[in-house]
């Protein structure tokens, strides 16, 4: 049992490194941003003198490796820096979001996942039949649409000219959690639609490659009704693939999330993200894709460590 | 009763295009020469109709200052006039004329889209094969530079470098190719891999051939099948890309016609019930549906489909 756990401090350390570059290409952000740092600041207007008084304040003088150090023991601190256009702290600005973006993602994970698994069950169940091309199909176009049309045909049907959902899904304040779900029902659908299909096709050609086994043979001349055999012959086996898949569309609904919020109006950290890009304001940039690439690469390390859990072969290796 | 309506017309749009990729086929395999006929002829439906959307887009973006009845950026009307005889589709939110940007909106989107993908190829290709066929250290630095770069999600990477070097086309070509090629890297080396242990390629080398003539003499031939394929996919995924830069206003800058920001200056009329701004969005659907129609059909042919 014990290499398992070797294993998987190994998959851990190996995130950890990779977090680490990613820091350091986020933080060489500053470095390439052209012109200077200070100047961007405090505007055209500043004199040369308090430019180069900010450039000591800010320690932009140091060596850059001096200044990746500071920079990274102030991000483990909590401390992102401030936003360049209003001042704010960026820490309290993803902070008030952060909640926003994952309880949206959530939402989304929770209708798109058992969904899609069981469509792709009942596909390799009923393979080649009307149903399976019709999912099959509709799973190539539905992947083919880009967020936004999703979106806007869902606010064209749905919300709009006396339709029963709000096209807006911007709340103040504490909201109920009826109330939450229902007007965040409209971004959670166009997520979930935008990701069931690839998660559907890929449980359904994971258990149908499994089929062809002689196992599964033996359990189908046993007598054993087709729903059960791939209930309890094939699925099992087919977990780790589907396991990853199911992880990479839950890293891809981080970053989907960035448009659907625009959309709706949904005050997540994709708007926050949208909005500092066109601002140019990097500390708040620096910061959500820290955030957006450290749920990304701890997604991806999950699913690397849950696909080898789900293999005995693995587990219980001599 | 709006439901059943929509239901009905879906009905009809589906028929219509199925028959029209049948009658595209059919003409296909009545002037192409027999070799291709022969090919056309195993085409499934989806298929034929995405090759035919993928001809009448080409066409489109080649001749659009000839079909376009109206400039890309004057302005002819009121803002948000509905369709009437002279602007079929009414006018944006500027004033201008809908169908002549919608038209224009094809060249831009889709040339650029094409221009990042060759470039994304020719540089991931490139350095994937070089991984390859060189090995060693340089196959170690190169593919753990990719593993780091796709580390980030794709979109929110290709926002952080927007940030840095400003929201420009020429900006967003770059950051893109530059984001993709790693994907392109992963595939070439891999498929390279498999070639470089032939009997042929060590005979090749023997011979004392140059790594560019091994390169594109000996394992580029090889290779070509999964790379074409490979390319219809990111040609879908980066068009998706500056689609979704493009409606977040960090990719073509106005008064550029692209469907992504057209979708999203005019966004408002879809809450009044009018499906306007629904059609650009409809485009970029419909032509990365296409692809992927034609993609599928080349992949299933080159698999020799296993599926039971």
């Amino acid at each position: 049992m014990s290499h398992i756990w070797m294993m998987i401090a190994q998959r851990l350390a190996l995130g950890l490194v990779t977090l680490l570059v990613v820091s350091l290409i986020i933080f060489l952000g500053t470095e390439l941003l052209p012109g200077d740092f200070a100047q961007e600041i405090l505007g055209q207007a500043a004199t040369p003198e308090t430019v180069a008084a900010l450039r000591e304040q800010l320690g932009l003088n140091d060596p850059m490796h001096i200044r990746y150090v500071g920079w990274l023991t102030d991000v483990l601190r909590g401390d992102l820096g401030e936003s360049l256009a209003n001042g704010q702290s960026v820490a309290d600005l993803i902070g008030r979001r952060l909640g926003n973006t994952l309880s949206l993602a959530l939402y989304a994970a929770a209708i798109a996942v058992p969904l899609s698994l069981s469509l792709g069950i009942l596909a390799a169940l009923f393979r080649n039949s009307f149903f399976d091309r019709v999912a099959n199909a509709s799973a190539l176009t539905s992947i083919s649409f880009p967020e936004f049309f999703v979106a806007y045909i869902l606010i064209f049907w749905l919300a709009g000219a006396g339709g029963p959902f709000p096209s807006m899904a911007n709340f103040r304040g504490d909201p109920s959690l009826g109330d939450f779900l229902y007007r965040t029902f409209l971004p959670a659908l166009t997520l979930t639609l935008v990701v069931t299909a690839h998660m559907m096709r890929m449980t359904r050609a994971a258990i149908i490659n499994l089929l062809a086994s002689p196992y599964i043979e033996m359990a189908r001349l046993k007598g054993m009704k087709p729903m059960r055999v791939i209930i309890r012959h094939a699925l099992p086996n087919a977990l780790a693939p589907i396991i990853n898949v199911v992880a990479l569309n839950l890293a891809y609904l981080i970053t989907g999330v960035v448009v659907v919020e625009v959309v709706f109006v949904y005050p997540g950290l994709g708007q926050l993200m949208v909005d500092s890009v066109s601002a140019r304001d990097m500390p708040v940039v620096q910061g959500i894709s820290l955030v957006f690439a450290a749920a990304f690469v701890l997604l991806n390390l999950t699913a690397d460590v849950l696909a080898t859990l789900s293999n005995p072969r693995l587990i219980h290796r001599r | 009763m709006g439901f059943i309506i929509g239901l009905v017309w879906f009905v009809v749009v589906i028929a219509i295009a199925m028959a029209a990729g049948l009658l595209f086929r059919f003409l296909m395999v009545q002037i192409c020469p027999k070799g291709i006929a022969k090919e056309m002829r195993t085409a499934p439906m989806t298929a034929s109709f995405g090759m035919l959307m993928i001809l009448i887009y080409i066409i489109v973006a080649v001749f659009a200052p000839l079909i376009a009845p109206f400039s890309e950026t004057e302005i002819v009307g009121r803002e948000y006039d509905a369709w009437n005889n002279v602007n079929l589709l009414g006018t944006d939110n500027l004033g201008r004329d809908m169908l002549s940007r919608l038209i224009y909106a094809a060249r831009n989107t889709v040339g650029i889209a094409f221009i990042i993908t060759a470039l994304a190829f020719f540089l991931g290709s490139i350095l994937g094969l070089l991984a390859a066929i060189v090995g060693g250290w340089v196959d170690q630095a190169l593919s753990r530079t990719v593993d780091v770069l796709m580390a980030i999600p794709s979109l929110i990477f290709a926002m952080l470098l927007l940030t840095i070097f400003g929201t420009s086309v020429v900006s967003m070509i770059i950051v893109i190719a530059l984001i993709d090629s790693t994907r392109v890297f992963r595939l070439a080396r891999s498929v390279a891999m498999n070639i470089v242990v032939m009997d042929y390629v060590e005979a090749a080398k023997l011979r004392g051939e140059g790594l560019w003539r091994l390169i594109t003499r000996e394992i580029l031939p090889n290779a070509m099948a999964p790379l074409v394929a490979e390319f219809g996919l990111r040609f879908c995924f980066v068009f998706l890309m500056i689609s979704a830069l493009s409606f977040l206003g960090l990719g073509m800058q106005p008064p550029t016609a692209d469907w992504g920001s057209m979708v999203k200056d005019n966004a408002t009329l879809i809450t009044f019930g009018d499906i306007t701004p629904l059609l650009p969005a409809g485009a970029i659907a419909l032509l990365t549906v296409s692809v992927n129609f034609v993609v599928d059909w080349q992949l299933h042919r080159a698999s020799g489909l296993k599926e039971q």
